[in-house]
């Protein structure tokens, strides 16, 4: 997918202004905190399990060779096969040959970001093989022509108005007034055109939650089952997974599948949850009899040895994007790339770089909300503020910010100096605005001022103020 | 091929800027892997007993499944048929054929037709049996093998299971250790299926819907007494 995360604030600045996007965001940020909230309420031991799971990711991580060894060896002796896929051009040529070598017209998809990252879907038309995207959301942006706003929730930014305008257009073989007005009509409607799709589909391609060394198994979380039809009607089955995706044993998977749901929409567990080891065996009356998993680095090494490390214990969850209010703003597609939000904001620069992606680190308040509420404990804030320092030391920052930073940082390496023009800054902001009491426009400040008013300073600093009331200094 | 995992390998070892684990380190690895231990349980997933059986009735009709309880496997064919009169839907099963479906006395229910094998799109409805019951969820456990394809547990539009309640177990974890005294360690079915109510979705303005893509109905038949292992 082609990139506009370098134009992030034209596209901040238009979706802020999408009438249809912000009642989807407004409505979207009752939902999903929310029913988190409950279910973590029923669980006391939420928190003990999250620093389980951190320190399950930590120690695969640091052993992941071995971990990515014994469980190709797995896959390999349960019938299946492994592609290791160093980046997304060789994992779509995997895909391709699959595609090709079984004679595939159609194919049929479960969600799968990874998907999304390498650009599956397009590159397969470009190569006559038809891909069909299986889950409700996906369908429907697929219909659009559309990104995923969300990593759960793809289709989150329309309304149901959108989704019965594009079953209208699409959906040709059924009469053109039937009622579309209930989610329900539309549901019913896209299960009948997408039950014939899947039986008619020669491979199926998904995603996977996890790997599972011990047995060689993959494990796939969908609450509508499009998943397990995807990955069982077909003759071919491929998984595209990261390699960081692996974890040890069947319990530690067990332990990470009670933060994931929970932490995403608050359910306990999805609905299905699936663990598939292989092909077809000898007896067995269906499922596929080709199995594939592709291993993809695509920037994940690279984050391994950096101090990015701990962004790959992620699972995909969207706490932090539900959670965090630049993205209830602006939503999904204003980041530009295929992941959003604050993992977004840290992953997309790691993938595709800082100078493309450049703004996104400063798509945040650093509230901290993000990292309050991840699973994996992962530190998002610092890394937004890392990210930061690499745009700064690179010079990819504009000219002005870089040098009206550089100014704070000489002055406030210099107490003496730093008090003085505080003093002097202070003294004429209280003098300029003692009349009004507040400000309507500043010099330099309009990014402030263009939305509020700045109080005027009463005319001391804080350190005149602490030393006339006789506080002690260090 | 070949050359992409030697390199991708090498890449994640610069990365943790170490060689190839040394064997004694990668002999405590594998012990990991070979003898798994259990993480944290929560409370919830550790019943007593007696609290088990309720448990997990409660938590499946949290996530929508029905739950009836029957007081033997000869009891499951009239269950069957009641459910489908009140579900309006026609009296014919897909079943599975293993150890339990097999101690079901169909026959006494003549006016139900039963077909063995793998689903097609035109079954309305499958009887399946489940290896186990999570009480924590309300989860169930379906295993795939050449007596129970794991098509009925998807294709068709309402999903009944057969559970003997001797198979409710508290956690995931005793799921997995009652597999592998069953399989061996390190061995899995083709497909193991943990399923937590009918499908759903959410995708259009969060309203939440039931059947999306797989069954739209789940119901759970709980039987005691005695059902072969």
């Amino acid at each position: 997918m082609q990139s506009t995360a370098r134009v992030f604030p034209d596209n901040a600045h238009r979706a802020m202004g999408d009438v249809n996007l912000q009642a989807s965001l407004a409505r979207f940020s009752q939902g999903f905190p929310v029913k988190r909230r409950l279910a973590i309420d029923r669980l006391p031991e939420f928190d003990s399990l999250r620093d389980a799971a951190r320190d399950i990711k930590n120690h695969t991580l640091e052993n992941l060779d071995f971990y990515l060894e014994r469980f190709e060896e797995k896959v390999t002796e349960n019938g299946g096969r492994v592609h290791w896929c160093a980046d997304a051009e060789s994992a779509r040529q995997t895909v391709l040959s699959i595609c090709r070598e079984s004679g595939a017209h159609t194919v049929t998809k479960g969600k799968s970001m990874i998907g999304e990252e390498i650009g599956i879907n397009e590159f397969l038309e470009e190569h006559s093989v038809a891909p069909i995207e299986t889950d409700l959301g996906e369908y429907i942006i697929q219909l659009r022509h559309e990104p995923p706003s969300h990593i759960i929730a793809p289709a989150i930014h329309l309304s149901k108005e959108q989704v019965a305008d594009s079953f209208r257009e699409h959906h040709a073989e059924y009469p053109a007034d039937r009622p579309l007005e209930e989610p329900r009509a539309m549901l019913d409607e896209a299960r009948t055109v997408l039950r014939r799709k899947f039986l008619q589909a020669e491979v199926g391609i998904t995603g996977a939650n996890m790997l599972v060394a011990e047995t060689g198994s993959i494990v796939l979380v969908t609450n509508e089952g499009n998943g397990d039809l995807t990955q069982t009607l077909p003759q071919v089955q491929i998984v595209i997974a990261s390699l960081e995706k692996v974890v040890p044993t069947l319990e530690d998977a067990s332990t990470i599948l009670r933060l994931l749901a929970r932490s995403a929409t608050g359910q306990d567990l999805s609905v299905y949850t699936t663990f598939t080891t292989g092909p077809r065996r000898p007896e067995d009356l269906d499922g596929p009899p080709a199995f594939h998993v592709l291993l993809l680095d695509n920037g994940r090494s690279r984050m391994l040895g950096n101090e990015f490390r701990e962004m790959l214990r992620c699972i995909r969850c969207g706490a932090c994007i539900n959670h965090c209010p630049i993205y209830g703003a602006i939503g999904g597609h204003a980041y530009g790339w295929v992941y959003s939000g604050p993992m977004g904001a840290v992953l997309i620069p790691n993938l595709i770089g800082v100078d493309e992606a450049g703004h996104l680190p400063n798509a945040s308040t650093l509230c901290g909300r993000c990292e309050e509420v991840c699973p994996m404990r992962i530190p998002l804030p610092r890394m937004l503020r890392k990210l930061r320092d690499q745009q700064f030391e690179k010079k990819l920052s504009a000219k002005p910010v870089r040098w009206g930073l550089a100014g704070w940082a000489f002055v406030a390496r210099r107490p003496a100096l730093y008090q003085m023009v505080m003093q002097i800054g202070v003294a004429a902001l209280a003098a300029l605005g003692r009349k009004r009491g507040r400000f309507r426009w500043l010099p330099m400040a309009s990014g402030w001022t263009g939305a509020r008013d700045l109080p005027a300073p009463q005319g001391f600093t804080f350190q005149e103020m602490w030393s006339a009331r006789g506080g002690r200094r260090q | 091929m070949t050359d992409a995992r030697t390199s991708m390998l090498a890449a994640v070892r610069a990365a943790l800027g170490r060689e190839r684990l040394p064997d004694t380190e990668a002999a405590v690895l594998q012990r990991r892997l070979d003898e798994p231990r259990s993480n944290i349980v929560p409370a919830r997933g550790q019943p007593s007993p007696e609290e088990r059986i309720d448990r997990f009735i409660f938590e499946a009709e949290r996530v929508q499944a029905t739950v009836v309880r029957l007081a033997g496997l000869e009891e499951v064919p009239d269950a069957v048929v009641r459910y489908l009169r009140v579900a309006n839907m026609p009296s014919a099963v897909r079943i599975g054929d293993d150890a339990v479906m097999q101690a079901v006395p169909w026959h006494s229910e003549p006016l139900l037709e039963t077909a063995t094998g793998p689903a097609v799109d035109s079954d309305a409805a499958s009887v399946t049996s489940a290896f186990a019951g999570v009480a924590e969820t309300g989860t169930l456990i379906l295993l795939s093998g050449p007596k129970s394809p794991t098509t009925l547990n998807f294709l068709p539009e309402a999903h009944l299971v057969v559970l003997p309640s001797e198979r409710i177990v508290g956690s995931y974890e005793d799921a997995w250790q009652r597999l592998r005294g069953k399989l061996g360690n390190g061995r899995m079915p083709r497909v193991v299926n943990w399923i937590t109510g009918p499908s759903r979705t959410a995708d259009i303005e969060q309203t939440l819907l039931l059947g999306a893509h797989g069954p739209k109905r789940l119901q759970i038949m709980l039987v005691d007494g005695e059902c072969p292992q």
